[in-house]
Formats: structure tokens, sequence, C-alpha cells
């Protein structure tokens, strides 16, 4: 910004960029410029047209209509290995590593042309080093962290001397101590004049880091602001075009037996790069949320998959309501009136390609929609419209395929199914991932509504801040550890991202 | 350079699905033309006597509806489990076990029986075809061996059990030692619907599992588990919907129709067992199951067009004396067609220039 105020050019303009995909225009004439040096906030909702915009930057789509120009030419960027040419680096929110490989053969591998993995290992240390990154370059990637990857993306682009930095959400895996540091080498990095595009919707984190800040809605630029002069709230109304809602939690009325009782839970890894559960305890009691916290990879989807029966465990290490149930299958736990809304919407909570009365089957289908073995459609066309009703589910009706709906939408859908069985139990993972800020109270308030109705609900999160909005106690995951739950009022953000990273004695084992 | 790339198309239009089967069979005409000319055959002659010829005649019907009732009833077995991700290969080992089990109670009980032979035989040609099928089953569930190659292989043993059966313990003692057993009294075949043809009462049969079938995928509740499974096994899995379950049902229906069709070509148009029942039932049928896209009526459809293809096939063999591989070479042009055009609808090619 103020580098173009002395003359020289802006490092990127983009100008009425326009793209339209079949039955949505994902960019309606954006235009934004990032100046020599400046870390530039792309603000928006899931939704808002953020991704695609980084992705014509990135030449990975390619735009219907406006002009991109870099250092004040007009520039066609026609695939993602022209932009690296042109100096923009790319760090995705999901990382396109291979984990059965060496950090500096990863880097290798997406490196065009000969080298030497000798020199190219040195060059990543000294890299590491001066920008506060630091990696062995020798170890392999799936003994990293989350953390640790990031940073080996953050290299391997940092490799080509960017002069423009894109980064997709980049702390929806870090905690918040390993944010900060993220934080650092984003302003080291600036200060050498290399320009930085922030995607995210954590106005906190963008007031913090960003210089100036894009707000996108529905595809058109509703405000360029500097967001460390406006206040968050105004940040966030920008942002969603109304004041965002917020949540009511009245204190709940605890039961005193746990309806959900997991007992020095151990269990193998789901694959080879999981994590082994190990001696995981944990009650949840009718009338409370039980929030677990930790990046993800730390034994939450073991976790999860344990819990709902996809995998089942030692019979005593889990009760529902007192009775041994570690060996049961799925639905011998769902009818002890469990239910469960997984974090994958599509293919694991719903089917794609069925209908939404199909998708109300699937688990719905114990309460009163078959006849002697045979499917009554018109039940189960009033239980679909019923669930699309109360929760408020956008679609085109009963007979509208799952994967027709928006992530919010369907993630509305398959909630409102698993609540409408009535559970005693439910587990969550993830509820929000995803999903608009609306949509998003909405959900947290039905789980709130259910706890206070008497039902034991556990959420598996990696939003701190959601869970601090909902849960009565929380507890975190580290290396298929957890640790004790402690009452939310009790907990402070910090301690419980220092715990998310291992720090701290709580994961000692009992012995 | 270029680069070809398939792209799944939002909607799949419902006319092009109807509209498929008819372009195939349009270009299959056009690309097996040439083929004809060049072996110095009047390409038009060819096609009529292929498919028009096989039909002028009512015994020829008759023997286009027998020879697609085992086809259409066996893939109705198989459509079962294709529908969960159930691969059984093994029909045609499932049908000569069937043919073999209904062929001992026609040969021992032959006098006594009478009027419950038939039916018994039936019973015994499903039960024989589901025995053999629980031997997968039981693999699969207990020790997951993969169904593919369990059921393929005992295609392979059931044909040399048949072989063995009819060169000894059930070889006629009158034969001439011909390995073959004694023909089956009246009361275990089936008349024929008309005197002078071979088509019998078995056709009802198949029928009558077509509508089973048809109640079971359009509003049977194991149906729609089994469609889930096979869509989306981790969502069956999240739902509850037991695999074991799946694989047991699976093969158990596709044994006992398999089976079923083994006894009815046994007590239909052979009348005995030789060391040779089957011109490939059993494979045919799974090619007839993916052209019918494993629906009720598509099935019936790809029975008939597959019956008509044996037929047309040994039509020019006799009338134009053209090679075997000849008819074999047109089929198999047709079903590279069908399921081209089924790719193509469900995809759009698009052509990428690589830089």
């Amino acid at each position: 910004m103020t580098a173009s105020a002395a003359g020289g050019p802006q490092t990127l303009e983009l100008r009425a960029i326009t793209k339209r995909y079949p039955g949505a225009l994902a960019n309606d004439e954006v235009s934004l410029c990032v100046a020599p040096g400046e870390i530039h906030a792309v603000l928006g909702e899931n939704g808002a047209g953020k991704s695609t915009l980084m992705k014509i930057i990135y030449g990975a789509v390619q735009a219907d209509a406006g002009e991109i120009r870099w250092q004040g030419i007009p520039k066609s960027i026609a695939n993602p290995a022209a932009a690296r040419r042109l100096g923009i680096g790319m760090v995705y929110q999901h990382f396109s590593l291979f984990e059965s490989v060496s950090v500096v053969e990863n880097i290798a591998l997406g490196m065009a042309g000969t080298f030497d993995l000798r020199r190219l290992a040195l060059q990543i240390s000294e890299l590491g080093d001066r920008y506060g990154l630091p990696i062995d370059p020798h170890r392999l990637l799936h003994h990293l962290s989350m953390g640790e990857r990031q940073r080996v993306e953050i290299l391997r682009c940092l490799l080509q001397q960017p002069k423009l930095l894109i980064l997709d959400e980049p702390t929806s895996v870090l905690t918040p101590q390993s944010a900060q540091r993220l934080f650092e080498v984003l302003r080291k990095l600036a200060a050498t004049d290399c320009s930085i595009l922030y995607i995210s919707h954590k106005l906190d984190e963008i007031r913090e880091l960003c210089d100036s800040a894009t707000v996108l809605r529905a595809g058109r630029v509703v405000g360029s602001v500097r967001p460390k002069e406006v206040s968050g709230s105004e940040l966030a109304r920008l942002m969603v075009g109304s004041v965002p809602p917020t949540v009511h939690r009245e204190p709940g009325n605890l039961q005193s037996a746990p309806r959900l009782s997991i007992r020095r839970l151990s269990c193998l890894p789901v694959d080879s790069f999981g994590t082994a559960l190990r001696d995981v305890s944990l009650d949840v009691h009718g009338g409370e949320i039980v929030g677990v916290a930790g990046v993800s990879g730390n034994g939450q989807a073991e976790l999860v998959s344990v819990l709902s029966g996809e995998r089942t465990c030692g019979s005593e290490m889990l009760a529902l309501e007192g009775m041994p149930v570690g060996d049961y299958s799925v639905s011998a736990r769902r009818s002890l009136g469990l239910a469960f809304v997984p974090e994958e919407r599509l293919g694991r909570g719903a089917v794609p390609h069925l209908s939404l009365g199909d998708n109300a089957l699937l688990t719905g289908h114990g309460r009163g929609l078959l006849r002697r073995g045979f499917v009554d459609r018109s039940r189960v066309t009033q239980f679909a419209r019923d669930i699309v009703r109360q929760f408020g589910v956008k679609c085109a009706g009963a007979a509208a395929s799952a994967n027709s709906l928006s992530g919010g939408n369907l993630q509305k859908f398959i909630m409102g199914r698993e609540i409408s069985l009535q559970p005693r139990v439910l587990i969550v993972a993830q509820p929000t991932w995803g999903v608009d800020v609306a949509a998003a109270a909405y959900l947290r308030q039905q789980l709130i509504d259910l706890s206070r109705r008497g039902a034991a609900v556990l959420v598996v999160s990696e939003e701190l801040d959601e869970l601090f909005d909902i849960c009565d106690r929380i507890a975190v995951m580290y290396q298929g550890r957890m640790s004790q739950p402690r009452p939310r009022a009790a907990c402070r953000m910090e301690e419980v991202g220092l715990l998310m990273a291992g720090v701290g004695s709580a994961f000692d084992t009992a012995a | 350079m270029f680069r070809l790339a398939l792209e799944a198309r939002a909607e799949p239009q419902r006319f092009m699905r109807l509209g498929a089967p008819i372009v195939a069979l349009l270009l299959t005409t056009l690309a097996s033309a040439p083929l004809f000319w060049s072996l110095g055959l009047n390409p038009l002659l060819t096609l009529k006597i292929f498919f028009v010829e096989p039909l002028s005649t009512a015994n020829g019907i008759s023997e286009w509806l027998l020879k697609a009732s085992p086809l259409v009833l066996i893939a109705l077995g198989l459509s079962v489990g294709f529908r969960a991700n159930v691969w059984n290969i093994g029909a045609e080992g499932m049908y000569t076990v069937g043919a073999i089990c209904a062929a001992w109670l026609a040969l021992h009980f032959g006098e006594g029986m009478h009027r419950w032979l038939l039916p018994a035989m039936m019973l015994a040609g499903a039960l024989g075809g589901m025995a053999w099928a629980a031997i997968p089953a039981l693999l699969k569930t207990r020790a997951s061996a993969n169904e593919i190659l369990v059921t393929l292989m005992l295609n392979y043993v059931a044909a040399l059990l048949l072989a063995y059966l009819v060169n000894g313990p059930m070889q006629d003692p009158e034969g001439l030692n011909y390995p073959q057993t004694a023909s089956f009294g009246p009361s275990a075949l089936f008349t024929p619907l008309w005197k002078g043809m071979r088509i019998n009462g078995s056709v009802f049969v198949t029928l009558a599992a077509m509508l089973l079938y048809w109640a079971f995928v359009e509003s049977s509740f194991i149906g729609f588990q089994m469609k889930v499974s096979g869509i989306a096994p981790t969502a069956a899995r999240y739902a509850g919907f037991r695999q074991s379950r799946m694989i047991w049902l699976s093969l158990m229906v596709s044994g006992a129709t398999a089976g079923l069709a083994g006894m009815m070509e046994a007590a239909g148009p052979l009348g005995q067992l030789s060391p040779v029942i089957s011109p490939g039932y059993g494979f045919a049928a799974i090619i007839v199951a993916f052209v019918g896209r494993l629906s009720p009526l598509g099935v019936l459809l790809g029975g008939l067009l597959l019956s008509l293809l044996y037929l047309g096939g040994e039509a020019v063999q006799m009338s134009l004396n053209v090679p075997a591989s000849l008819a074999r070479t047109f089929q198999g042009l047709l079903l590279f067609f069908l399921l081209s055009a089924d790719v193509l609808i469900a995809y759009r090619v698009r052509v990428r220039r690589r830089q």
C-alpha cells in the first residue's frame, strides 16, 4: 500500500474478475490490489467466492471476464506452473504431500527440472533457519504434525522465491500457539517485500496480522477496510451482511449417572498413518455437552468410530447408561439410543446420489418407516419433509439428492435427522465445519437445546471458539491420549492451546 | 500435446439413457459392415440373417425365449449381489451343481414321485446352487477371501465334478459307455407349451423371479441396504448395515437362481446330463446384468438381446458358413458400443491442452 504511493507498481491487481459456474456466480466483478510487502486479507464466509478467486490468481481456474495485472503488466495465467514461474506460491488448506517419503523428497517431487537432493536439503535447512521454520529435511512426512507439514508447504513455496504467497485458511490446522509462530514467519516474509494474500474467516487473526482486507459476500466485494482500524463486530457485519446471531445457553440439569462412559479405552489406529488410542477415559452425563478439542490427527477419528460402533472395542471399555457395549454393532448401539453425526457428510453421513428421503431412511428406519421389510415411501417422504421444515434445510424438497445441497444445508439435514431420532447420547464430529456463520449458530443452538432436554452430547471439534461457545466441559486429545475434562468456566483458551500442543503433565500416564 | 479426460456430467439425461442402446446398435452395424465386406459377405444380408432370420418363425421365437430364460434368471440373481458390490462370477458352477442335484432326483425317483418330482427337482436345483455359493460366502465372511477368485475357481471344480459324475457314478449303464446320464423320465421333464416346440413352463419361473426382483429393487429395505453398500460402503457402515448379511444374501440368491436355471435346462431342452450342459450361460449372465444396468426390465431386455446374439451367431455360421470367431467378434463389438454409450451418458470427454 505505502510502496505503491511511492510510485512502484502493485504486486498484483485484479480488475473486475468474474467467474460463473452453472447455477452460481462465484466471482462478480471482483477487484483488489496487493502492494509489495503487504499482508492482504481476503475475508468471507464459506461459499463467498474466496477459493475461486485464489484459484484464478494461481491459474488453476480461468476467469470468464476481467483482468489480472502482475507488477503492472496485464497477464493471463494459464496454469499453476505459469503462476509459479511468475513468482506466485500457494499453500492450500489441504496439503498435497506424500506420507511415505521424506520432507526433501516431497519438495523435490514438486519441482520442475533436475535436482540434487543433498543440496536441496541444505537449502531447506538454511531457509528454515532464516524464517524461523525449523525442519529436518530427512524426516519422513508421516512423522510430522500438521503444523510441521504446513511448514513443508510454506518452505516449498519459499524455495521459488515468491513475490506473492497465498495461504488458504492456514490456521485451521494449528494450535493457537503455532498460529502465533506462523504470524511471525509471515511478518518476516512481508518485511522482505513479499506480498501475502491471507484467506480466512477468522476475524481476530485478520485484525492482528493483516494490513488491509477485502471482504467478499456472495461473490462480490462488499468492503475494503484496514482491519486494525475497525472493530471485530464491524468486520463480522460486513462479512455476514447482518449482525451475527449468538447462542443462548442456560445451565443444564445434570443427571448423576453418566449416559456415556469411556473406560480406559485403547485401540489400534485405523490405518498405518492413524493414531492409536491410549487409555482414554471420559464420562458424559445427560444434560451436558462435553467438548473434545485437539489438532486433527490426534486420535479423534479413531475415537468417534469406536464410539459410533463402526469399529468395536473391548466390551467393558464403553458403556451406554451403565450397560457395557464396546463389542456392540452400530445398529445395536443405535437401538439403545445412540446417534452420531460424522465429520464426512457426503459418503458417510449421507449417500451423495440418493434423495433426502432415502438419506432419512439411512438411519431413521427404526422410526416406523418400514412395514414387513418393505419401505413405506409416504412415511419416508414425510419424515424427510419434517426434517427439512423443522431445521430450515434449503433444498428442492425430499426428492432432491444429497449432493445437490450446500455443505451447510446438508449438515443441517444430517444433524436434523439424528436429532429427530431423539437420541439419549449424541456424538458429533466437526458440527459446523465449512458451514456459514448463521447456520453454524443455528446448529450450535440445536445441540445446546438437545442437551438441555436431557441428552448427553459429545462434540469433537478443531474450532476452539466453537467448543468454548457451547460446551459445559472441555477435554483435549493429544497423540491418542485424553486430558481430564474441565468445566468451561475454569478453562482458559491459552491453557487448552498448550494442551493441544502436548505441553503440560495432563497426558502423563496414570502409572 | 492433448490429453483426454472424462468429466462427470451433472445430471445424465433420461432421454439419452433410453436412447443409448439404439445408438449402440446402429454403431455396431456401421462398424461391422466393413468386417463382413472384407470376408466377401453382403453386410445387409448378414445382418438380416443375424437379427431377423432367427425370429422369423414361431419355432425361432420359442428357441429365442428358451435361451433367454436361463440368462435372465441367472442375471437377476447376480444383480442382487452386484448392487452391493458382491462380485459373484461363479454362476456357471452353481448352475452346474443345481443341474446335478436335480438330475440325481430325476434318476433316483423318476418312477415314484410323479406330480411332486418336478417341484422337488426345482427345490433341489436351487439348494444345490446355494450350497455351492455357500463356500465363497463362508470364506469371504470368515476369512475375507476374495469372492471373485473363489467363485471363479469353483466354476472349474463344478465342471470337473460333472465330468466325473457322468463318467462314473451317474453314467447311464445302458449308454454304450458314452459320458452321459440316462434320459430323464417324462415326469422329470417340463412339458412343452406347444407341440413341436421346446419352450416350456419354466419361463414362468423366470417371469416370477423378475417380479420378485422388481419388488426387491423398488421397495424392500434389504434392497435399499444393499444399494447403499454398493454405492457408498462407508455410509452403509455408518448406518450399521451389516456387510456379512449382504454377502450371504447376495450369494444365496444368485446361487439359488443359477441352480434353478441349471435344473430348468436339464429338465427342459437337455433331458439328461452330459459333460457340457451350458453354452456359457453363467458368464453371459454377467454381461446381461450389466447391459441391463441391474434393473429388472433392463435385465429382461439384455437377456433377450444376448439370446438373439447366440441364435444369430449360429444362424450365420450355418447359412453363410462363416467362422464362429466372426459371430463372437460381432457380439464383442455390440457389447463394446453398449458399454461405451453407458460411460458417455454419465461422463463427457474433455480435450485438455497440455503445456
